[in-house]
């Protein structure tokens, strides 16, 4: 039996990104016995990395805007196969969530007279997005964890999850993990736990996700039995770095597009013209000269195409590369210096100038950057419910990109900083108040934990095995060829096989080094998600058999109105039945998705969508 | 429509001296690695985790300058590892890359910075005056842009603690720790101070608790930080201004602040640090690693990264040769 350190708190909250502290905040200050675990040290989860801004109907810069626009605009966004009270409520929330923050020490860039400023993108009819210059993210995880810690807040940085813990009636009773520093291994008991671990993007060879963005959320939910909605859809955002090689996928702000950035093919063609939907036809430019009235302007002309929605704009530069207008090392080119001047973009554009400037040796300034499509974002996630953020096992939470349903097919840009915090927020009251009601004992059941730290060191065991980053490189060529940006269902077929295949190879993983600071070994760790999620998403891309926001099906190319009405919900029907697969977690092959009614949009609701532009 | 998996070009080869070990000691191992067009340092550390050595620790997360995790010491100089090119670094010569020297080694490349995170427990936070009525149907504070940049340079900083690192008032004397809060912090305290919001007087900590009279402000920290601040200039010249005005002349002090502000006494302020502190519970062996007080000489001056740098120091004292 291996030996292990346990502690005990009411409220425990996996991940320490936006919406995890935001989530914790929340619990403390309600008075529960509140603790944050994250895999990496305090201050440098994912949402670090958001760029452009958080999405807000605050009015500062156009009174025209309120929730019900931002609303609609989330809705349609998301090819309505969004959970609407989510939207609803995240439309409603997000000003009062932006305005604490900066009572908490944010500092945004200001309008004229004095006001938090707003900018334009995708999708948003109004400027909307509060931001500081081009890292708002590291505004919000700053801002949230010196909060955090000026709370007194318990934080276990470094700490990896490997699995959920239950009672005998299934109700979640905390978690079993290890310090990375050490490899000593920890159970927390916990009367209520929150996910809000963030993304799935590491299984894709290009992406803007970091090493953390495994699914380890997503995963841990299934296999506590809880569902999944929506896997299929996975948004890649339309402008990451192409090269050099070595930073590809490294995300361009959709900033550099809402602050007059326009995209180029190899002819020097405005092609996002030739691209515009019927269902933004009547709200989109169809002429360059209306299109630039539009920035200075939102009244005299209509929004420029470059400014669709991600899906659109992705889907869009994917065609002109494979049509062979690329730019040279296959992707388009984003020009923001012939519009605006090299002072204005360095001050509205910081971190991208010095990205490029530093990464690939190219003035922004001066020159056209060259961009392509990278996995960007998780719209599926955590089934819950919209007020409470309670998933459907008792006792768990799911908040931010974990949790499904939010940003239906497709997220606007902008949307998800503000998820953060107004889910944040819900999922820690949600969780604080379970934890708060729960009566009798929480147990721990020590086969569980055993089982879990037995199947974590059996590859030190093991000799002449598999190498981990081997299995991780051939998943991420498999997620990037066959369940990327454009789909087909032979090769979802294919991507299912492979994935087994996968499966059994990382289950003969051997491993030497040690469980102290182990990277090979904490990847190991994170292979049965990272192969748990890219099932569900290849499922979900199979059974959707149309193409809607972030699934694209080149064999169903148009929106099916029948499979707008339905979400695909993955899950394992009996978890502790199942087959093992590797790390002792259920096998993929346990796996099923089905399709369920999406909630029904009540009528006052379905009046804002149908308003006329 | 299958998409093409794109491959590296390969052109010629690039040699890695890599410190291997942890707190009891180690050495620098040699990677040959293939290079690869417009790679950065921390590739080439990916690719021998990939290849030869599974269990190299380092950390890392958005690779792309903006969260600050993947600092280390390359040919000597504190610096990220995904901001370095390697076409930056001399051609044809070996790359020795090792931990932070101000912080005792975990494993490898990830050093302990727990320091950093106990001293950020110690910072007041933000105590913002109340709002105006004006303020209170506009929703929200009003700000002038030219009063928030001041402090949004600051806010800049991505947490690296390289400025902590290369800071020879802890590097070289592991004792000052205790008392002294270094670069970091006193860009953190320079953004509350000039923060259009705040109402704390954090002077007095400054001075007492934070060590600001032990920087001798040889501007060693503003030449490492990636994010281009004005560590020395624009927040510790600054904060000495303040901190000797108060003392000598409390009127030119008062004079700077910003209007409208309630003042509050430092002992207040200090009141609202977290008297226990977050206990950011960490790992046993992790954080109790062994600093050693360094002995080896004077302050490292950070050089150019063309210039011929300086000998890496091994981060402790090099007696095991197998880790």
């Amino acid at each position: 039996m291996t030996e292990y350190e346990t502690h005990e708190f009411d409220v425990v909250i996996i991940g320490a990104g936006g919406a995890g502290l935001r989530a914790a905040v929340e619990a403390q200050a309600m008075g529960l016995r509140t603790a944050v675990v994250c895999k990496s040290l305090l201050g440098k989860a994912h949402t670090v990395m958001a760029e452009g801004g958080m999405a807000a109907a605050m009015g500062n810069v156009y009174s025209e805007d309120n929730w019900k626009v931002h609303f609609r605009d989330t809705m349609r966004g998301g090819k309505l196969l969004n959970n609407w009270r989510m939207a609803q409520l995240h439309a409603q929330e997000a000003p009062d969530r932006v305005r604490e923050l900066e009572a908490w020490g944010a500092l945004f860039d200001r309008t004229k007279d004095g006001l938090i400023l707003q900018r334009d993108f995708g999708g948003h009819r109004y400027a909307r997005l509060a931001h500081v210059g081009d890292r708002t993210g590291l505004e919000l995880i700053r801002t949230m964890q010196q909060k955090a810690v000026a709370e007194g807040m318990e934080v276990f940085m470094e700490l990896k999850v490997l699995r959920l813990l239950h009672d005998a009636d299934g109700t979640v009773s905390g978690l079993v993990g290890y310090w990375r520093p050490t490899g000593g291994f920890v159970v927390i008991k916990a009367k209520a736990i929150v996910l809000a671990t963030g993304g799935v993007g590491k299984s894709w060879m290009y992406t803007s996700n970091s090493w953390e963005s495994t699914g380890d959320g997503h995963a841990m939910a299934l296999w506590a039995g809880a569902d999944l909605i929506d896997m299929e859809c996975v948004q890649f955002h339309p402008t990451g770095m192409v090269w050099p090689l070595s930073v590809r996928g490294i995300l361009v702000t959709e900033g550099v597009r809402g602050d007059g950035g326009v995209l180029r093919n190899s002819e020097g063609t405005r092609f996002m013209f030739d691209y515009v939907s019927d269902m933004f036809r009547a709200e989109t430019a169809d002429s360059e000269d209306e299109a630039d009235k539009w920035y200075d302007d939102h009244t005299a002309g209509r929004r420029p195409p470059e400014l669709l929605p991600r899906d659109e704009v992705a889907r869009s530069i994917n065609s002109e590369v494979k049509g062979g207008r690329g730019s040279p090392h296959g992707g388009v080119f984003l020009d923001i210096a012939t519009r605006r001047t090299a002072e204005d973009i360095r001050r509205r554009l910081p971190s991208m100038y010095h990205q490029f400037k530093e990464l690939a040796g190219v003035d922004i300034t001066a020159e056209a950057m060259e961009v392509g499509p990278t996995c960007h974002y998780i719209m599926g996630g955590v089934r819950v419910d919209a007020d409470t953020t309670a998933a459907t096992v008792p006792g768990l939470f799911a908040a931010g990109e974990v949790a499904g349903g939010m940003h239906g097919a497709n997220r606007l840009g902008g949307n998800s900083l503000s998820d953060l915090l107004v889910f944040g927020r819900r999922a820690g009251i949600g969780a604080a108040d379970f934890a708060s009601a729960r009566s009798g004992e929480v147990t721990l059941e020590e086969g569980q934990i055993q089982d879990a730290i037995d199947a974590a060191v059996a590859p030190f065991e093991r000799e002449g095995g598999e190498n981990p980053y081997d299995i991780q490189q051939d998943l991420q060529e498999t997620m990037q060829s066959l369940v990327g940006i454009i789909r087909s269902g032979p090769e979802l077929e294919e991507a299912l096989v492979k994935i087994e295949a996968l499966e059994e190879r990382a289950a003969n993983v051997s491993l030497k080094g040690g469980t102290k600071y182990n990277p090979g070994w904490n990847l190991t760790t994170d292979l049965p998600s990272m192969l748990t999620v890219s099932r569900c998403t290849a499922m979900g891309a199979l059974n959707r058999k149309e193409s809607r926001g972030g699934q694209t099906r080149d064999d169903f190319p148009t929106t099916d109105p029948e499979m707008g009405k339905v979400n695909f919900v993955e899950r394992i029907t009996d978890p502790s039945a199942a087959p093992v697969g590797v790390g002792g977690t259920p096998s993929v092959r346990s796996i099923t998705s089905q399709p369920e009614p999406v909630p029904v949009l009540p009528d006052d609701l379905k009046a804002l969508l149908e308003e006329a532009y | 429509m299958a998409e093409e998996i794109i491959r590296h070009n390969q052109s010629g080869e690039v040699t890695m001296r890599i410190w291997r070990g942890d707190e009891e000691g180690g050495e620098f191992t040699e990677y040959v690695m293939p290079a690869q067009e417009g790679e950065v340092v921390l590739d080439v550390i990916h690719r021998v985790q990939a290849t030869e050595a599974p269990d190299l620790a380092c950390r890392w997360n958005c690779k792309a300058g903006k969260c600050g995790s993947c600092s280390a010491e390359i040919n000597g100089r504190p610096s990220l590892m995904c901001m370095t090119r390697m076409d930056t670094l001399p051609e044809g010569e070996t790359v020795t890359v090792a931990p932070m020297r101000a912080f005792p080694v975990i494993r490898d490349l990830v050093t302990d910075v727990s320091y950093n995170y106990e001293v950020a427990k110690r910072v007041p936070p933000l105590s913002p005056r109340p709002k105006t009525a004006d303020e209170e149907e506009a929703g929200g504070y009003r700000m002038a842009q030219v009063d928030v940049e001041r402090s949004q340079e600051f806010r800049k900083c991505i947490e690296c603690f390289l400025c902590q690192d290369v800071c020879h008032v802890v590097r070289d004397h592991e004792e000052n720790k205790t008392a002294y809060a270094g670069p970091r912090f006193f860009i953190r305290s320079a953004e509350l101070e000039m923060h259009p919001l705040d109402t704390n007087d954090r002077r007095q900590l400054l001075q007492e608790e934070q060590g600001l009279g032990k920087c001798n402000i040889t501007k060693c920290c503003t030449e490492v930080c990636p994010e281009h601040i004005k560590i020395t200039d624009n927040a510790i010249i600054p904060l000495k201004e303040r901190v000797v005005d108060a003392k000598y002349d409390p009127v030119a002090w008062l004079g700077r602040k910003i209007r409208n502000r309630s003042m509050r006494s430092a002992e207040e302020a200090a009141a609202e640090a977290p008297s226990t502190g977050p206990a950011a519970v960490l790992p046993p062996g992790g954080v109790q690693g062994i600093p050693q007080p360094r002995t080896d000489g004077a302050p490292v001056l950070v050089t150019s990264p063309s210039a011929t740098p300086p000998p890496p120091a091994p981060p402790t004292a090099v007696t095991d040769t197998e880790a």
